[in-house]
């Protein structure tokens, strides 16, 4: 279906939604659900905080029906929702909140430990369910700074303009915690899935030669 | 051009914001130096790989859950309209 299609149909449906027809409101929920929770899982890094993200914003959608204008984008709206959802969750749960700037946050960037190439096998995995959990796993591992940043910004693909207004960042900070992020997880993901042989340390640092022994 | 300038420029060059005549220095760099090279394909690849990490089902137990607090909320506030 062509997105201008998608669009009308998804308008048809929050019509039908908004005239009391509960399998419209259901059908607008499937089409958006699925990836709402991804995203709350990835921001927030619980399943259980993300079950509360998802539920909570069409909770919420549902009792603003009647005011949601049907030429907005129903994706775009519950897409706001949820991401407020899941960084209020976050505040709440620390003291320390990721849109405080500072804190050391100058323009180092990490020197690049693990060079390697990947296994070639690795793009066959990627459709596996092994392949994602791993994935989900080393974005857990992540600091929460940078890892709200990546999913904002790589992942749902917001403007450096909207990561950072919705973060109450800089734009330069979100362009250097990008950089970061994305640094470190390729080294986590080198660490993994590097071809082991070829596992060698840039720069002459070998801190990490530990991590070339025992490789098949 | 060094690999700390690679470095610096990495993400952009990785999202296609660098111009043209900064854009050929940088892989004149590339043909030679192959550890970045390698970095700029696995960054590519890390991005890539996220990016393409979709979901397309819920949970199917939080599915249910979700279904029931939904249908309940809908009885409450339109159900009645
Ligand atoms: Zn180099």
């Amino acid at each position: 279906m062509t997105d201008r299609a998608a669009e009308f149909d998804e308008a048809r449906l929050v019509a039908a939604a908004k005239g009391g027809d509960y399998n419209a409101f259901h059908a607008l929920v499937e089409a958006h659900a699925p990836h709402l929770y991804a995203l709350a899982r990835r921001v927030t890094g619980q399943d259980a905080d993300a079950e509360d993200v998802v539920q909570t914003t069409f909770l919420k959608a549902l009792e603003n029906l009647a005011n949601f204008r049907e030429e907005a984008a129903f994706g775009t709206w519950v897409h706001a929702i949820a991401v407020n959802s899941a960084l209020k969750l976050l505040r709440q749960r620390k003291r320390t909140w990721v849109g405080q700037p500072g804190d050391g946050e100058d323009d180092s960037l990490p020197q690049p430990q693990l060079v390697a190439d990947w296994r070639p096998s690795v793009e066959q995995q990627v459709e596996q369910r092994e392949f994602h959990e791993l994935l989900q796993q080393v974005l857990d591992e992540l600091d929460e700074k940078h890892r709200v940043v990546f999913v904002l910004r790589d992942i749902e693909q917001m403007s450096v303009k909207e990561t950072a207004a919705t973060l109450g960042l800089t734009e330069s900070n979100v362009k250097v915690r990008l950089m970061r992020a994305r640094l470190m997880l390729r080294e986590r993901l080198t660490a993994l899935l590097g071809e082991g042989p070829n596992l060698k340390a840039h720069m002459d640092d070998h801190d990490h030669a530990h991590l070339l022994e025992g490789r098949p | 051009m060094n690999c700390d300038d690679m470095l610096k420029m990495i993400n952009r060059y990785v999202d296609g914001e660098i111009d043209p005549s900064m854009c050929a220095n940088l892989e004149r760099h590339l043909a030679e130096c192959n550890p970045c090279r390698v970095v700029v394909d696995t960054l590519r690849k890390t991005v890539q790989f996220y990016k393409g990490d979709q979901m397309t089902e819920l949970p199917i137990q939080f599915k249910k859950k979700l279904d029931d607090a939904l249908r309940q909320k809908w009885d409450q506030t339109m159900g009645k309209g």
